[in-house]
């Protein structure tokens, strides 16, 4: 059969219709190597959760066991050569490859370390307890010297006490102080300069504060160490010059663009009909800012106080510095304390890798991780819903 | 000779640099429908927002010439913008309730403007209930005040809209196209409406459809790159415009 014919006889190949993706390569592989470098961001995002939920899973699971005075007891040096190669490996615990490439004079250490460990175990009623378990993690033990029990977190003692309550009192203590300073002062400036402050003036201050962002953590944390405490003790006269309220106010700093910025947005998205509405019954701008814009942008204004709290939460550098790192449980916040992110930042970097200590910092940080992220996602959802509410209750 | 409600003298508004009115004087006269017509961008309703100097939001307006409402010059430097707006009530052309409910719709202005004193439960049923009674909404929201305003139909929220200004006994009403959002029936019931208020209020719509203005209006205004360009009658207008440039507008040689 003739194939039809087409006017000057071409066929529908002819401007490539055919040619499916190849009719535009390069559309096609910039396409791609976006696809790739976007699957691979969310990839490497999980994989780090994955990383330390898998670190601290061993505490999660009550595998770890971090007794001063172990059960097994320890062996003279001599019988080194009575013991065959595996019950030796497995007495120094040491992996296969670590033993196949130590000689014989390093064994003859490591046997030596193991003895005088086992010779300086505490003479400590405490010193066989598993410190690593959720009852001495989570709740009040009288340790041998204290005459009540109380909740401490004290990794380096010679009874390794990891009570992680007054991480969390200190993490939240540094948190509420920052909010309380930030919100009102954040929302303040936002509300103003999405609904009173003169164009002008907005085109200036709303870049501005946002700059705040940019400033690098440690110096907030140098101005709350070096300005901000000897001023606020000179004012507030307390005792401890480093404290969850000076750690607070600096934090506060950090946390106060993070929340005028959503928060103004979030102000500047409701329809200017309804601020027009207002003003054309008689409101002052005022009260049009306040009675109706406000209101109708609540969900926003919230999901920026979330957004704030997961920053305040997870910031570290500023507590490290401005808190005074005492890890009590008390609740003034006048108090030197000691948040989870601080105690993370000074601490792993002189733990033993993989042992308990290691493992409980992790698990203090997969705590931090969850906070944020539960944080993060309500405020996200919560912004979702106002989109919503704006956008199609019209 | 009727009470003139507005009358304005050598009105001249600049946005920037850019004049947007030029040299407007005009009497407009107390419990009539008055219609601006003309092209778009003739500054139909700058005009308009002239009268309840909503315009001055935008900070880069300038005015000159004098407004009189009830012979104050809304001009003067005394004049408290609060008041102003009570008594010049505006309508826009999207219907924009404000978030809340039906109900707090309509108390909405007494909330803001009233004493304490008058803000008693018993008062503002009563006025919601003429309010809504007015323009034609009680018998089909008196069970449902509670309902957000944007769950309305678009009809029923332009009524609302419309009814939320009654409570403050405004003199004028300026309508900015207030029908061009709604379907036919819509715009008719709106129409309706005006025409049962006539009388009580001074009301200015401005509009696109011609039709709309020859039905809907007493008078009307043409106006044409800022000025305007005639101001009669709406049938004497549209059946003997007396400037050609309105009979090309009318005929739609032009706009």
């Amino acid at each position: 059969m003739a194939e039809p014919s087409h006017p000057g006889g071409r066929r529908p190949g002819w401007q490539a219709l055919d040619r499916g993706q190849r009719a535009r390569p390069w559309e096609w592989v910039a396409e791609q190597a976006i696809r790739v470098v976007s699957v691979t961001a969310i990839v490497l995002v999980f994989l780090i959760f994955v990383f330390v939920m898998r670190e601290a899973l061993p505490v999660l699971l009550g595998r770890v066991n971090s007794a001063a005075a172990q059960e097994r007891r320890a062996l003279p040096v001599e019988q080194m050569d009575r013991l065959d190669p595996e019950e030796l490996r497995q007495y120094l615990e040491l992996s296969r490859k670590e033993f196949a490439e130590m000689d014989r004079d390093t064994l003859r250490l490591l046997m030596e370390v193991k003895l005088e460990a086992a010779e300086e175990v505490p003479e400590d009623k405490d010193a066989p307890l598993n410190t690593a378990a959720w009852r001495y993690l989570l709740g009040p033990h009288q340790w041998t010297g204290y005459d009540r029990p109380a909740y401490i977190w004290q990794p380096v003692s010679s009874i390794h006490k990891y009570n992680i309550v007054p991480l969390i009192v200190g993490s939240l203590k540094t948190s509420v102080v920052a909010l309380l300073f930030a919100v009102p002062l954040a929302l303040a400036a936002a509300l103003y300069v999405s609904q009173l402050a003169p164009p002008r003036l907005k085109e200036w201050v709303k870049p501005g504060i946002e700059l705040l962002a940019g400033i690098p953590s440690v110096v907030l944390g140098f101005f709350g160490l070096v300005v901000l405490a000897t001023f606020l003790q000179q004012v507030c006269g307390y005792a401890s010059r480093l404290n969850a309220f000076v750690a607070g106010i600096a934090l506060g700093l950090a946390c106060i663009p993070v929340i005028f910025s959503i928060a103004e947005d979030a102000l500047t998205s409701v329809p200017r009909s309804f601020s027009e509405a207002a003003l054309a019954l008689g409101s002052s701008r005022w009260q049009a800012a306040w009675q109706v814009v406000l209101p109708a942008a609540v969900p926003g204004v919230f999901a920026a106080i979330v957004l704030g709290f997961g920053r305040a939460v997870g910031e570290t550098m500023v507590v490290l510095m401005a808190s005074g790192n005492a890890s009590l449980l008390t609740w003034s916040v006048f108090d030197s304390t000691r948040t989870m992110t601080a105690t993370i930042a000074a601490e792993l970097a002189e733990t033993v890798f993989g042992g308990h200590h290691y493992r409980i910092l992790f698990l203090l940080g997969a705590l931090l991780f969850a906070v944020t992220f539960l944080s993060n996602l309500l405020g996200e959802l919560v912004i979702q819903r106002l989109k919503r509410r704006l956008e199609g209750g019209r | 000779m009727m009470d003139l409600s507005i009358t304005t003298r050598d009105l001249n508004l600049w946005y920037a640099k850019f004049q947007a009115l030029r040299q407007v004087s005009v009497e407009i006269k107390h419990g009539l429908i008055t219609s601006l017509i003309g092209p778009s961008g003739c500054g139909k309703t700058t005009l308009l927002r002239c009268f309840n100097r909503v315009n001055e939001r935008y900070g880069y307006v300038t005015t000159t010439g004098e407004i009189r409402i009830l012979g104050k010059n809304i001009y003067d430097p005394d004049v408290s913008l609060v008041e102003l707006r009570k008594s010049v009530g505006m309508v826009f052309q999207r219907p924009n309730p404000l978030p809340l409910s039906v109900y707090e719709n309509v108390v909405f202005g007494l909330r803001i403007h009233g004493e304490r004193h008058e803000l008693e439960r018993a008062r503002l049923d009563e006025a919601v209930e003429k309010a809504l009674s007015e323009v034609g909404l009680w018998d089909d929201l008196k069970d449902r005040l509670d309902t957000k305003a944007s769950t309305l139909q678009l009809e029923q929220q332009q009524k609302l809209c419309i009814a939320r200004l009654l409570p403050l006994k405004p003199e004028v009403i300026l309508l900015d196209e207030p029908c061009s959002a709604l379907d036919v029936d819509g715009t008719r019931a709106i129409e309706e409406l005006l025409f049962s208020l006539k009388g009580r209020y001074t009301m200015l719509i401005v509009t696109h459809n011609m039709a709309q203005a020859r039905r809907a209006s007493d008078e009307c205004l043409y106006m044409l790159l800022g000025e305007i360009v005639e101001h009669r009658r709406t049938e004497d207008l549209f059946l003997h415009p007396q400037d050609p440039r309105t009979a090309e507008y009318i005929e739609g040689r032009y706009g």
